[in-house]
């Protein structure tokens, strides 16, 4: 809370030295957790610092941490409007309507919104990351490795983004084994690591052998170490936390699209888009592959390579809905239509999908 | 087997933290203070016994020095509601988002690294029983540590006469002034503990729970104790119960959600808090105990005039 006072502080006193420093570019960025997360948002301030550090002099940034999810995110967007922001990073899928909302009253600031579908202003411009993509490789991971066939899933809420991730690990898994199944905790939450270290316990305590995660925090990663199993790490590489317990994990790069996006607002060249961009560009990385066999470290670098040429996708057909139910045929590839807006599981999650 | 004794553990790690807090809190709020800072000077005692454990390799140094970070942190608290006499809401309140803003400064350059835990008690023999020896003989110090502060806790507050002065000057602390007790001295010395139990439990987070510091990882569990505290009427056996009850929904939801069973998982997060109040209200029905038990000046400032 302080610091994020000393950053209003530092944006108003910069606001009454705007006409001195008129020339520079100001980039903003709203984090929905601490920057101390060690997760999503260290990652995304992580981006930040590399546009500090490729553009220099160029640019300024500020930031805001822990915004709360609507109206509050409105009240910190239009400050930041206002203090001469000339780009606003807005880097939690439920800043949505709010991004809009404040985009509609200042035309000339860019605003950038991570994980969203709306573009409902011409200066407003969508991304996100297909983090999907690794997690079929880690399911492909977990099969390999997993002597009872079951994997534990620690997930935060049910939209599109979590489940696609839980259905792309699904089938990672099942590429391997057909039979493999997985248990699916909801922790309700992006960002308690009591709560997710007791989601991990309770799923090892029902006898699965990998934990995998899709909430911020390295709890589970040390739960995993302590009851001696595997576990992959998310958005940052949480290898410190389990030296022999980290198979690999997801890592945010987002620094090099933020670069790109700051310089053409410096250039003037920005325009409105909606990039999903994955391992191709760079944006999702996998941390090493460590912890396991050769051969299935071999396995792993090969599905990357074919991602990463885009050779392969992880939601190719034949695929089957949980209810049995036909969704790719085989060969065929889902639209990003229906991946963005995914609402069911494929078959052999065993779970019940809270709608 | 193992896997039920497993369970045990896992609630009686999530309801610690709780008990411990929501302890202190009530030694307070029975001398007539209302201190809404919980979650600030637990989330001090977190990263202050992190540190402190990280730096000097002693994690038994951390759990002292959480303890009395969050001790020391509700002085400055205890100043400005009894000496200026502010208001003990606004007061309190912002001592919760000071404690969070500092502590995510302090703490800034010890995010990312692994933790030291507090090490087991391990009794031989005994903590090798089947079925409770772990549960019973093979936990964390804090554990056994909160179970005794319950009874010190009652056994304080109504067997002794420093207790009674204590719950008097709560009740009413002009009539307390009049007879000579000094109402300021013994509400300093009540935030003191209460500061002093929310930094343990605050230690007990980055020590024990979980071996990490990450910003505002108490996760608004100060506001869960405090709320204990009132459920349960001001009376430490209820805190006690309550903060297990808590424990064990909560874990318990994980488990059926882990099972497969098919209940929408936002009804069973909210299980633990919707169980904790329908019981803690139930053992409440009687209006006029309850009367009794509350602290009669809670919240009110005490500006002697003499």
């Amino acid at each position: 809370m302080k610091k994020l006072l000393m950053t209003l502080a530092a944006a108003a006193s910069m606001a009454a030295l705007a006409s001195a420093a008129e020339a520079k570019t100001k980039a903003c960025f709203i984090y929905v957790g601490p920057i101390g997360d060690f997760g999503w948002s260290y990652q995304h301030d992580q981006g930040r610092l590399a546009v500090e550090k490729a553009l220099g002099d160029a640019v300024e940034t500020a930031f805001l941490e822990s915004v709360p999810e609507g109206p509050d995110a409105e009240r910190a967007l239009e400050r930041f409007a206002r203090d001469g922001c000339n780009i606003i990073f807005t880097t939690s899928f439920g800043y949505m309507d709010q991004t809009n909302a404040v985009a509609a009253k200042f035309p000339d600031v860019k605003f950038e919104h991570a994980t969203g579908y709306k573009r409902e202003h011409a200066n407003v411009a969508t991304y996100n990351s297909r983090f999907h993509e690794g997690r079929y490789i880690q399911g492909q991971i977990a099969a390999k490795l997993s002597k009872v066939g079951v994997a534990g899933y620690i997930a935060s809420f049910p939209i599109p983004e979590v489940v696609m991730g839980i259905n792309a690990f699904t089938l990672g898994a099942q590429s391997v084994n057909p039979d493999f199944k997985l248990k699916v905790v909801w922790a309700n939450t992006w960002f308690d690591p009591g709560k997710e270290a007791d989601a991990a316990k309770a799923l090892i305590d029902q006898g699965v052998d990998i934990i995998t995660q899709h909430t911020d925090s390295t709890a589970p990663m040390q739960v995993a170490a302590e009851r001696k199993i595997k576990a992959f790490g998310q958005a940052s590489d949480m290898i410190n936390f389990g030296k022999e317990t980290q198979l690999t994990a997801i890592v945010d790069d987002w620094g090099p699209y933020y670069i790109e996006r700051v310089k053409a607002v410096v250039d003037g060249s920005w325009k409105q888009h909606d990039v999903w961009a994955g391992m191709k560009e760079g944006h999702v990385v996998m941390a090493p592959y460590t912890n396991m066999p050769e051969d299935v470290a071999k396995l792993a670098t090969e599905t990357q390579a074919k991602i990463t040429s885009g050779e392969f996708d992880p939601f190719t057909g034949p695929v089957k809905k949980q209810d049995g139910s036909d969704w790719l045929k085989a060969g065929e590839k889902a639209d990003a239509g229906t991946l963005l807006g995914m609402n069911f599981y494929v078959m052999g999650v065993n779970d019940k999908l809270p709608q | 087997m193992d896997m039920f004794q497993n369970i045990l553990i896992t609630i009686a790690t999530a309801a610690t933290p709780l008990l411990i807090a929501a302890l202190g809190e009530l030694v307070v709020e029975r001398s007539g203070v209302l201190n809404l800072g919980v979650e600030g000077m637990m989330v001090m005692g977190a990263v202050t016994g992190f540190a402190v454990a990280l730096s000097t390799g002693n994690p038994w140094l951390g759990m002292l020095a959480g303890t009395i970070v969050g001790a020391l942190f509700s002085q400055l608290f205890a100043f400005l509601v009894l000496t200026i006499a502010t208001n003990q809401v606004a007061t309190g309140l912002s001592l919760t988002l000071l404690g969070l803003g500092l502590s995510g400064m302090i703490g800034e350059s010890f995010v990312g690294q692994p933790g030291i835990k507090l090490p087991n008690i391990d009794i031989p023999v005994l903590s090798d029983l089947p079925l409770v020896g772990k549960l019973l003989f093979g936990q964390d110090p804090i554990f056994y540590m909160a179970l005794a502060l319950v009874f010190a806790v009652w056994w304080f507050l109504f067997r002794t006469r420093a207790g009674l002065t204590l719950r008097a000057l709560g009740d009413n602390h002009d009539s307390a002034h009049a007879l000579g007790i000094k109402v300021l001295r013994i509400r300093y010395l009540a935030v003191a503990f209460g500061g002093a139990c929310a930094g343990l439990a605050g230690a007990h987070l980055t020590l024990v729970y979980t071996t990490q510091w990450i910003e505002n990882m108490t996760a608004g569990r100060g506001w869960i104790a405090l709320a204990l505290v009132v459920f349960a009427s001001w009376r430490p056996a209820r805190v006690l119960a309550g903060a297990y009850l808590f424990g064990a929904v909560s874990i318990g939801q994980l488990h059926a959600q882990a099972l497969g069973f098919g209940i929408p998982s936002q009804l069973l997060s909210s299980l633990p808090y919707l169980a904790t109040i329908a019981v803690l209200v139930i053992i409440s029905q009687n209006r006029r105990l309850t009367l009794i038990n509350t602290p009669a000046s809670l919240g009110r400032p005490f500006v002697p005039d003499r």
